[in-house]
């Protein structure tokens, strides 16, 4: 049932450091600049980060700039390694082995078939010359995939579902605006129906109509496929609209977690209840 | 004959806000004890600021009680303390027993009405198909007329949003439902329909508790009244 689910993702003191460190601040007794170390200037970009995402849910991640969230994300799908923690995925070794610790091979697997990933700038997540069937098609065949026919079915069926006219997935993404290029980054990281999605600021720049148009989208994605999404954004509305449950981030930690309405209704922490009431 | 459950009961409920910035304590209510048994109707009266809203909201979850228990009967899980429930418990019972309604409307961007009253259904799991049957269905016992099922309820008035807010809530067929002033800003011809579709409700044995600022409007619908200013209940 609903309850007895194991978690898609879990994720156990995650520390990710940029700079050596020195014995004040990795003993957690020097003093610190918000999350940058006073006295050596290493910056703690994550520290000691726990969470759970479960099957079907929107977990969502506020905080301000600086407070460790594209580095959540970026961790979790190996674009750095993190300094210390654990991750475990359910569809890898059955959530029993840490997906930090898997070959380059394993995690390149990890990437391509079991998340998919949405980047606030997309021109971290497509590739800007080449047509946005052939960006699709890259992450199928990423993931082992070798018959052509399929590759164009489903860059057409994914384009499709994003509201994108299959009239254009010859064109290079470069051509799109800044909305589109989002939606098909979006239809790029569902090319292998991953169990997890993480977006990092998915409507952040984009006109209110483009950003309805989003949004409806990802919550068709969740109701449609069931895929688990951690939902990284500044936008309380958004948030509000998509999350089931949200954490908050503050230099680099977890200040407050719980549902949603009750994050943005009743705020226990002074920097949520700040947040809450920048609310426009 | 067997005497009816008890779905809900409050024991010593209190809820304060403690706001850092300026470093100050707001009590909002204290001492609740209330018991609903099921079917049964209660409407919660009391002066603006008093705490209404409070109470069902703490029952909701939106807002974290300080101190008490709040014992809710549920078909999934037994007898379970709302208060210290896991956020997977709690978001399993809004989504399959508990309703809450009040006189906002919060849909997602380019949601029909029918829409999203469907999504409240395909959210836990039904197919589209019977959740569009039920949708419909919903709306026309909420008298929506259907011209308006397939707009966006953006430019709907406050009678059109309430009744769109009871169908979303009601299409689940919760055990428990609250009404948050349902008939705030409603002329008396809408406030005599939402009176109607309350008393059908009450017909199917849905178990209410509802604040209303205008608690006679509401005579011989509410089985009891709670008066929160008193703390306690008078009939």
């Amino acid at each position: 049932m609903f309850l007895n689910e194991t978690p898609v993702l879990s994720v156990r003191d995650l520390v990710v450091r940029f700079g050596e460190g020195c014995p004040a601040c990795l003993n957690h007794q020097g003093s610190m600049e918000k999350n940058r170390c006073a006295h050596c200037g290493t910056v703690w970009a994550a520290n000691k980060v726990s969470l759970d995402v479960y099957p079907g849910e929107v977990l969502g991640v506020v905080g301000e700039s600086g407070s460790g969230k594209t580095t959540l994300m970026r961790s979790l799908y190996f674009d750095f390694p993190p300094t210390s923690g654990k991750a475990l995925l359910r569809d890898y070794k059955d959530g029993q082995k840490n997906i930090w610790k898997a070959s380059s091979a394993k995690q390149r697997m990890i990437r391509n078939n079991i998340m998919g990933m949405v980047y606030q700038n997309p021109v971290m997540g497509l590739r800007m010359n080449y047509s946005a069937a052939s960006n699709i098609a890259e992450k199928i065949i990423a993931a082992g995939s070798r018959n052509a026919g399929q590759m164009t079915y489903r860059a057409k069926e994914l384009l499709t579902a994003v509201e994108i006219s299959t009239s254009r997935m010859g064109e290079a993404p470069r051509n799109f605006s800044g909305g589109m290029q989002q939606r098909v980054q979006i239809s790029k990281a569902l090319a292998n129906n991953p169990a997890l999605l993480l977006l990092d600021e998915v409507t952040t720049g984009l006109d209110l109509s483009v950003q309805a148009r989003v949004l409806d989208l990802i919550r068709k994605i969740k109701a449609l496929y069931g895929i688990s999404i951690l939902l990284v954004s500044h936008d309380l509305a958004v948030i509000r609209m998509l999350a089931d449950r949200t954490i908050v981030m503050l230099d680099g930690s977890i200040i407050e977690s719980g549902l949603t309405d009750q994050i943005l209704e009743d705020p226990q922490h002074a920097y949520t209840q700040q947040l809450v009431h920048s609310l426009l | 004959m067997e005497s009816p459950v008890e779905i809900l009961r409050i024991v010593d409920l209190a809820k304060s806000f403690y706001l850092h910035n300026p470093g100050l304590k707001i009590e909002s209510c204290n001492n609740i004890n209330l018991s609903l048994l099921e079917g049964e109707f209660i409407g919660i009266v009391g002066r603006s600021g008093a705490g209404k809203s409070t109470i069902l909201k703490c029952i909701n979850r939106s807002y974290l009680p300080m101190q008490g228990s709040i014992f809710y009967e549920s078909e999934a899980f037994g007898r379970i303390n709302l208060t210290d429930a896991s956020e997977r418990e709690i978001l399993y019972l809004r989504r399959h027993e508990i309703g809450y309604v009040s006189q906002f409307l919060n849909v997602m961007p380019r949601t029909t009405a029918k829409e999203h009253v469907m999504n409240a259904l395909v959210d836990r799991g039904t197919e589209e198909q019977s959740a569009e049957l039920q949708a419909q269905e919903m709306l026309q016992y909420f008298c929506l007329p259907e011209k308006l099922w397939n707009i966006y309820p953006a430019t709907f008035s406050g009678g059109e949003r309430l009744r769109l807010n009871l169908a979303h809530a009601m299409v689940k067929e919760p055990r428990l439902l609250m009404l948050d002033e349902p008939t705030a800003s409603l002329d008396n011809k809408t406030k005599l329909l939402v009176r109607d579709i309350l008393q059908k409700l009450k017909g199917k044995r849905t178990s209410m508790i509802g604040i209303f600022h205008d608690i006679e409007f509401m005579e011989g619908v509410c089985d009891k009244v709670f008066n929160i200013s008193e703390g306690a209940l008078v009939t």
